[in-house]
């Protein structure tokens, strides 16, 4: 987390001083907090002798780790290096949470070795990597696009890229979000155990509510600037329905 | 070896006395005046700076009679101007040392330019050097002071924000289209009006990749006119509202002294481009678009006075970086002094083809 912290103490200093170069500095702060998330996460994993999301703790941990993921792959590949100052406040929180609250409690049960339930898990949490970027992308559109309506640009308008690529962008993550989260979805159907109902409606409503976000997007159902709104949103509600996933899960483990 | 520099500037001088001591360099003048030290001349239209190195002092008149011996002199019989400046009137300033590095590197990194922070300068810093190079004028001292100017206005411009942002009506119209589409060859663009600042604004958008220009005018011979110019198309004046279903900028510099564009016309257009931005710039006056289409999700209204507004907020954020700009200059003319003091004892000599040469060289500072 210390990473993260240093890539968003320089960002506030860069800005207060009105020099926004968070480039490079912020790709290499996030990058290291990608290595030692990665450490332990195979930590956890080893211990557990599985992947490490049994509980609300370690899945909030592996939705970081996804978030910082896609932003290493996905950041450089778009152009949109500036997502780092976006992405590690977002993995600070989710990670404060995680270290904050008393959830990291280990799991009742000893869970048998199941490769397709933790193929189905932990390909939905990659899925909510890429909706957390899609969400940050989204952070990004509207910051340019109100400078834009307003007339009043901050330097940081000028590193921003632009709206039509940022709205590309969001398009392209929640493709890949939607496409990740229906093969975890479809996953779910071969582990080979009944899964609680509370738990399918709630993976089944992250669903429907991105596949809605996509549909409005080419029916021109929403401008751009509402679909970047419905990232932000719809990510929240997400990380609400994801505790609920996660909740339920526990507590129907026998 | 005592380094200086004697000039002028805008900052002292008008136009009409940089011309008349600017132009073609009266080097060897001022080679033979030095006694064979170095000497380079930076001649833009703000400024007409010398720049020497010498074991002697030469003085400031001296300079400033070979800056003049280009000048034809008034002849006999004729009238001599009212406003004639002679060298010896001329308000030449002089730095000597440590101050004429400091002056060297503030010019090359655009703080003293008349728009602080253009880049235009270190391009023409560059040339001059080049020459005095070429003609052998620029020694080991000058050398070693330039190459140094350069390297500072690269730190200085990647460092900070001096750089940052366009200054000028259209360029920051042209900055604000690349904010909102990016590569902008594949954008249309209808010009509504072919008056000169229409034009203006258009050849800065077709100068940055527009390919698609179209040119709608009530008088269609004047849109025929700038259509030629442009290479563009004509618009019939009736169709040109249609267009905006298909353009992506939309600049309006019409003499109307009523609104063209409402928001309750342009609606039921935009339902058909909602995934579209569309970036109207209006530069007429009285403002052909009425101020509520803003509203509009989508679209980005900028008129004169928001231009100019950001031209200004540009300006002052640049203002605002010259500190920091002051102190990375204050550290580097600290070295060089060392440098100096050392007697340039660790100096290479003038290589055959030092590092001048840059993508953005350019030629002129205004």
């Amino acid at each position: 987390m210390v990473c993260f912290l240093v890539a968003i103490a320089h960002t506030v200093l860069e800005l207060r001083d009105k020099i926004f170069r968070p480039l490079r500095f912020n790709f290499v702060a996030v990058g290291l907090g990608f290595i030692f998330q990665t450490v332990f996460l195979y930590v956890r994993g080893h211990a557990l002798g599985r992947c490490p999301i049994t509980n609300l703790f370690e899945v909030i941990i592996f939705v970081a780790w996804s978030a910082a993921l896609f932003y290493m792959v996905i950041g450089p590949a778009y152009r949109l290096s500036l997502m780092g100052a976006f992405t590690a406040p977002l993995v600070v929180l989710l990670q404060l949470i995680a270290l904050v609250l008393p959830i990291d409690h280990p799991h009742p049960a000893k869970l048998p070795p199941n490769s397709w339930l933790e193929f189905h898990a932990s390909i939905s949490l990659v899925a909510y990597g890429a909706f957390a970027l899609a969400c940050i992308a989204g952070v990004m559109y509207l910051v340019q696009e109100r400078q834009l309506k307003t007339h009043h640009l901050h330097s940081i308008f000028y590193h921003l890229p632009p709206l039509t690529d940022l709205f590309a962008a969001i398009t392209r993550l929640l493709w890949w979000g939607f496409g990740l989260y229906t093969l975890g979805l479809a996953s779910g159907f071969f582990v080979g155990q009944p899964l609680p109902w509370g738990q399918i409606v709630c993976a089944l409503a992250v669903w429907v509510l991105y596949g809605l976000i996509l549909q409005g997007r080419y029916l021109h159902w929403f401008a751009p600037k509402r679909v970047a709104a419905l990232c932000v949103i719809g990510f929240s509600a997400a990380l609400t329905l994801l505790w609920g996933i996660t909740f339920t899960a526990q507590s129907h483990t026998p | 070896m005592n380094l200086f520099c004697v000039g002028l500037s805008h900052h002292n001088a008008d136009v009409e006395m940089l011309e008349r001591f600017g132009g073609s360099a009266e080097i060897d003048c001022l080679l033979k005046t030095s006694g064979g030290a170095e000497a380079l001349l930076l001649a833009t239209c703000n400024r007409v700076e010398v720049y020497g190195a010498s074991e002697s002092r030469i003085s400031t008149l001296e300079i400033a009679r070979c800056l003049g011996h280009r000048i034809d002199p008034p002849s006999r019989g004729h009238n001599v101007p009212s406003n004639h400046v002679s060298p010896e009137s001329a308000p030449f300033y002089r730095y000597e040392g440590e101050q004429c590095v400091r002056h060297l590197f503030r010019v090359a990194c655009g703080i003293d330019s008349m728009v602080i922070g253009e880049t235009e300068i270190l391009g023409q810093v560059k040339k001059a050097y080049e020459a005095a190079r070429s003609n052998g004028s620029a020694g080991r001292y000058l050398h070693r002071l330039f190459q140094r100017a350069f390297r500072v206005a690269k730190y200085v411009r990647t460092h900070t924000e001096i750089t940052r942002g366009a200054v000028s009506v259209g360029s920051v119209s042209v900055d604000l289209a690349q904010r909102i589409f990016g590569d902008l060859r594949t954008c249309k663009v209808l010009v509504l009006g072919a008056g000169e600042t229409s034009e203006k604004t258009a050849r800065a958008l077709v100068s940055r990749g527009v390919c698609d220009l179209r040119i709608s005018n009530r008088s269609g011979e004047r849109a025929e006119n700038l259509a030629q110019l442009t290479a563009a198309r004509v618009v019939p004046f009736e169709n040109w509202r249609s267009q905006c279903r298909e353009v992506d900028i939309l600049i309006t510099s019409t003499s109307s002294e009523v609104p063209l564009l409402s928001r309750d016309e342009l609606e039921p257009t935009l339902r058909e481009r909602i995934d579209r931005p569309l970036f109207i710039i209006d530069i007429a006056v009285p403002r052909n678009v009425n101020a509520n289409v803003n509203a509009l999700d989508g679209v980005y209204l900028y008129d004169i006075d928001s231009l100019q507004s950001i031209a200004e907020q540009s300006l002052a954020m640049r203002r605002e970086q010259i500190a920091a700009a002051e102190q990375i200059i204050a550290q580097h003319v600290a070295e060089f002094d060392e440098l100096i003091a050392r007697g340039l004892s660790q100096v290479a000599e003038v290589p055959e083809h030092p590092d001048v040469n840059e993508s953005s060289l350019r030629t002129s500072e205004s």
